[in-house]
């Protein structure tokens, strides 16, 4: 075994990795349904969107690891930390669920990082504005993705619309994080370095809105639960996933292809 | 197998630059169009294969009988003179 790495407590290193971690995980979660998809082709489009989700974290966390003060590398990163260094949003780590579950959460969290990535384009860290500039084609297409087969299995047959219906109610307890802000978005914005997650909230309560409508699904009630992946305070889920993805890590450090 | 339940069968075709043409790559199973054209592209051009895609619905093509191959291309056979090589070239052509 090798021990974990420590982060610094340094607000605009926690904006960074709020978003490496958030398509970190969600790639790991996607990436579970390769060999498990409904049909050949979707089994494809879901490992390929892992991977794009996978290329976004390692840029970010190699830009991350820059950004550290210290001298960390994306593996080390994305593979070293203790629990409550990964700050993605407790939606990210939730069970893949069934095929609903993956669309709409898909469908939640590609609009929300389309829309982050159209604002850091403007970001005063250039690499950070260059990496969104190629991850917003990406995000575009899993945004259209999932959109469409919210539409087809919310609009489709009784258990498909029960289905989604199931799964966006589970999704929606998730969302308040996804436009809560704290110190870290406030250095984040003071520094040009990119936007409040809350400036994320009209554009993407928009967009799902028109998704959902055309799917024959109704919004759900706001939550009064609060999740807190982003400040390290995970799930139950968290801890087993964290397990499978390092474990090449820790038992074999340094490990490469 | 049944394929009463299955969807539609689909060819894809794979245009790889500007100004090349499209060229049939394989099929695909999808339930309409524009789920054809999205697994096209996913399945298709995952190694930057592609700049444009097609799908045709495969019973949408019309297609020669392969008994009929010899009555079809085997009289093609002795017309050399049909290709345009007995042509002599000016030198200021080039790559013909």
């Amino acid at each position: 075994m090798i021990s974990s790495i420590k982060i610094p407590a340094a607000p605009e290193l926690s904006y960074l990795l709020r978003l490496a971690d958030t398509c970190l995980i969600s790639g790991q979660r996607l990436g579970e349904w390769c060999g498990h998809g409904p049909i050949l082709e979707e089994d494809i489009a879901l490992s390929n969107m892992a991977l794009d989700l996978i290329g976004q974290s390692r840029a970010l966390l190699t830009l991350a690891g820059q950004r550290s003060g210290e001298s960390f590398d994306e593996d080390q990163l994305a593979f070293l930390r203790d629990e409550i260094d990964y700050r993605n949003p407790t939606l990210a780590e939730l069970p893949r669920g069934d095929f609903a579950f993956t669309i709409l959460r898909n469908l939640v969290l590609s609009t929300w990082l389309k829309l982050m990535w159209e604002r850091l384009r403007d970001s005063s860290d250039a690499e950070l504005a260059a990496i969104a500039g190629k991850a917003l084609k990406e995000a575009r297409y899993h945004q259209q993705h999932a959109a469409d087969w919210a539409v087809r299995l919310g609009d489709g047959t009784d258990e498909s619309h029960r289905r989604c219906e199931a799964a966006l109610a589970q999704v929606w307890l998730y969302i308040p994080e996804l436009f809560e802000d704290d110190a870290v978005d406030a250095a984040a914005t003071a520094a040009g370095l990119g936007p409040a997650w809350s400036q994320l909230q009209e554009p993407w309560l928009a967009e799902i809105g028109e998704v959902l409508g055309e799917a024959k699904l109704a919004v759900p009630p706001a939550p009064t639960f609060r999740s807190s992946g982003k400040r390290g305070l995970h799930s139950e889920h968290m801890g087993y996933l964290l397990a499978e993805m390092q474990y090449l890590q820790r038992a074999y450090p340094g490990g490469a292809w | 197998m049944s394929t009463e339940n299955e969807w539609p069968l689909w060819e894809v075709f794979v245009r790889t630059k500007a100004g090349l043409d499209h060229k049939h790559c394989g099929s695909l199973h999808a339930a309409d169009p524009k789920m054809a054209l999205q697994m096209a592209r996913d399945v298709y051009t995952r190694r930057q294969e592609g700049s444009s895609v097609w799908v045709v619905r495969s019973d949408q093509i019309v297609a020669s009988d392969p008994s009929d191959k010899d009555m079809l291309f085997d009289p093609a056979e002795d017309k050399v003179y049909r290709h345009p090589t007995f042509y002599k070239l000016p030198d200021s052509v080039d790559h013909m």
